[in-house]
């Protein structure tokens, strides 16, 4: 019988590629219920670790479970009853399930930005580390996720330096910087809109401030979020039912919201043209799906630009994008069979035997030295000294095995597993004791170069 | 000497126009270093020329068609370096400096001295620098409604090309319009006062209701139109481009009706 530890890594969660802006909104936990929430999480039975992840385009619950089916069960449950309105059978059309390899494969690439609405951009990696921090805060994750979050972020950021993925999210926002200096010679005196808040049009705000754009205001849904964004941009924030009228106001506006319909139509840019006297207006577009009529593009004096004429403007800039994205797959794959070669060492079975072999060979070796100085004893002799060898190397590590086995299907096996290998210097299949360690570093070095303040602010 | 320098600088005008065209093909600086060069050559052979012919005519001659439009060009580069040397705007050179020289061979085209019409040799010269001027104005506004057209148009269509990247931002080609049109029309206005005047001193009357008379005024109430619409009604940005485009081609056809008809100096 095969004594393997019952852990599975799986994933239940969904995206902006899977659900509504109205469905994860309602699914996103604040900031300020995380730590019960993962308290609940952790307090299904057969649910050993698990991390929440939650951003305005994506809820994801990983965990480590007993069992297959029924953890995926446990955290669809969690997820329905993080909200009140929402039923099991509402949740499942919208949900995703992976477990082992396809989990870990979806978490690098989430970290590394494939999965993003806008690939490449970098917020995503920080709202991991955040999530992270507050799990190992409430101590929910264990030796396995622990291993491999921190992987998911080096890969992140292995994918960050070593291809130019990064550069296509900044140079989309700069793009429209760009643009907008073609129309505005001088930014200072602009002020920008700023309706939802969408990763890439935040980080395209960012861009114009640090362009020199002084006045930003703010709309979103979310009143609450709305004051918050204007906050940290230095801004006003304007009540979404209002922006339209206050659209006038706003030389440059960046819309980017879940909202599956147009939200401002060619009348409304029209009136705020001739409010502004016929001055231009610079409109960006990043949502997907749109939320600026097309139409918009016959108003004299609005020019009105949408995600994919800023992408066309940066492939015009530098061709040959796709190929860093693949660049970046593969990366992912290749980091994915590293952490399996790793989860695989943690399984007992290999581990008993490995200790195993390895009690024995030293024995082997020990006994063959002393018998070659020892060169007249008789066989019985030397059979009594073989057995010796044998029960002192099988006393030491008995107990080790005992516990192996015993702590199988207790919490800590894993660590368990992962001590007696260090113990015994068993290695492991993946030399991880080398890369494990470099993540680790890595991490160091993140925690002692990313600044608190900016680690903060999940984004929602 | 003065003929001599007229020669060289229509010579440079003309190397610069066919430099300065082709730098709005090409990405190089190199071309509009060259082409700048060549202007500014040709921007201070023009000035000797017109200094050599006021000393060696001892300004006795009341200014002609050939004189004034002379002037124009020398003062459209003068406008253009003045923008340049501000604003780094080499584009700017490849609109003005084909107008400029059109402008010097049409000068060079027309009689050198008119027929002297007035005894008022001095109200004339004012008359005829101050309209002059004004329509400098108007033309860099009409420069600047062409590009502000193009760029509109390029930002439109999102044809990002060489052009694109070289016309500076809409609102600077917006500014441009207007402050040039602001800067033209008092002078203008003090034009046709001037002009009025002299037409006093010669024929007796301050209005004759001549063509050129008639489409100054014209000119003028059209340029007073759109200062106001742009600052009541916003007639700004595209508008403007449009209008400050159609009344510099309504200045021009004045211009050359006038010439055509061999009429007297612009009044």
């Amino acid at each position: 019988m095969d004594r393997c530890l019952d852990m599975h890594i799986v994933v239940v969660g969904l995206s902006h590629k899977t659900a509504p802006v109205e469905i994860r909104e309602k699914l996103a936990i604040p900031e300020s219920r995380m730590s019960e929430a993962l308290t609940r999480l952790c307090s299904y039975q057969g649910v050993r670790e698990g991390i929440l992840l939650s951003t305005c385009n994506r809820v994801e619950v990983y965990a480590v479970v007993d069992e297959i089916e029924g953890g995926y069960g446990r955290i669809q449950e969690f997820l329905a009853d993080a909200h009140l309105s929402l039923s099991s059978e509402q949740l499942t059309p919208h949900l995703y399930w992976h477990q082992g390899d396809r989990a870990i494969s979806h978490l690098f690439r989430v970290a590394s930005s494939l999965d993003s609405m806008i690939v490449g951009e970098s917020q995503i990696l920080g709202q991991i580390k955040d999530a992270f921090e507050v799990a190992l805060t409430h101590k929910s994750t264990g030796i396995i996720l622990n291993k491999v979050v921190k992987k998911a972020i080096s890969v992140a950021k292995r994918v960050r330096t070593e291809t130019k993925i990064a550069e296509m999210a900044v140079s989309v926002s700069y793009a429209a910087v760009e643009l907008a200096k073609k129309i505005f010679s001088d930014l200072s005196e602009k002020t920008v809109l700023l309706v939802g808040a969408g990763e890439m049009a935040k980080l395209a705000a960012r861009h114009f401030i640090a362009s020199g754009v002084r006045h930003v205001r703010v709309t979103t849904r979310n009143p609450q979020h709305g004051m918050e964004l204007a906050d940290r941009f230095g801004g006003t924030a304007v009540p979404f039912e209002q922006f339209r009228e206050d659209m006038a106001s706003a030389d440059i506006v960046l819309v980017s919201t879940g909202a599956a319909h147009y939200l401002v139509s060619e009348d409304d840019v029209q009136r705020s043209v001739k409010q502004r006297m016929n001055r231009p207006m610079f409109l960006i577009d990043i949502s997907v799906p749109r939320n600026i009529d097309p139409a918009v593009r016959h108003v004299d004096n609005a020019f009105l630009f949408d995600i994919d004429d800023l992408k066309a403007r940066v492939e015009q800039n530098r061709g040959g994008r796709l190929l860093e994205a693949e660049k970046a797959e593969q990366m992912v794959v290749d980091e994915v069979g590293i952490v399996r070669q790793w989860l695989q060492s943690l399984e007992v079975t290999p581990t008993i035997m490995a200790l195993r072999t390895k009690a024995d060979e030293i024995k082997r070796a020990e006994v063959e030295k002393t018998l070659g100085r020892l060169a007249n004893l008789s066989e019985p002799e030397r059979e009594l000294v073989e057995a010796m060898a044998s029960s002192i190397v099988n006393k030491l590590i008995h107990n080790t095995m005992v516990t192996l086995k015993a702590e199988v299907n207790s919490s800590d096996g894993a660590a368990f597993v992962e001590a007696a290998r260090r113990f015994f210097s068993l290695g492991d299949a993946a030399g991880s004791t080398v890369n494990g360690s470099a993540v680790e570093s890595n991490i160091q070095s993140r925690e002692a170069t990313t600044p608190k303040a900016g680690a903060k602010s999940p984004d929602r | 000497m003065a003929a001599m320098f007229f020669m060289v600088t229509m010579a440079l005008y003309f190397a610069a126009t066919v430099s300065f065209l082709a730098y709005l093909l090409w990405p190089s600086e190199a071309l509009s270093k060259a082409s700048l060069g060549m202007t500014a050559f040709g921007f201070a052979a023009h000035t000797i020329a017109l200094v050599a012919r006021m000393v060696g005519t001892a300004d006795v001659s009341p200014p002609g068609f050939h004189e004034a439009l002379s002037f124009f060009s020398w003062m459209l580069i003068l406008v253009f370096l003045a923008v340049e040397f501000r604003h780094r705007l080499h584009v700017l050179g490849s609109f003005i400096v084909p107008l400029a020289l059109v402008s010097l061979v049409s000068a060079a085209a027309l009689p050198e001295t008119a027929p002297t019409l007035s005894p008022v040799f001095r109200t004339l010269w004012v008359h005829v620098t101050l309209s002059m001027l004004g329509t400098v104005g108007f033309a860099v506004a009409f420069v600047a409604g062409v590009m502000y057209l193009i760029q509109d148009g390029l930002l439109k269509s999102k044809r990002f090309n060489v052009l694109y990247s070289k016309l500076p931002a809409l609102d600077f080609l917006d500014h441009l319009n207007q402050q040039s049109i602001v800067m033209g029309f008092p002078l203008l206005t003090l034009g046709i006062i001037t002009g009025a005047l002299s037409a006093e001193f010669s024929r007796g009357s301050y209005l004759s209701w001549n063509p050129e008379q008639t489409w100054a005024l014209v000119t003028w109430v059209f340029y007073f139109a759109v200062l106001l619409g742009r600052l009541t009604v916003g007639w700004r940005a595209k508008r403007a481009a449009y209008l400050t485009i159609i009344g510099f081609a309504g200045v021009i056809l004045t211009l050359i009706g006038v010439v055509l008809k061999g009429h007297g100096p612009v009044s």
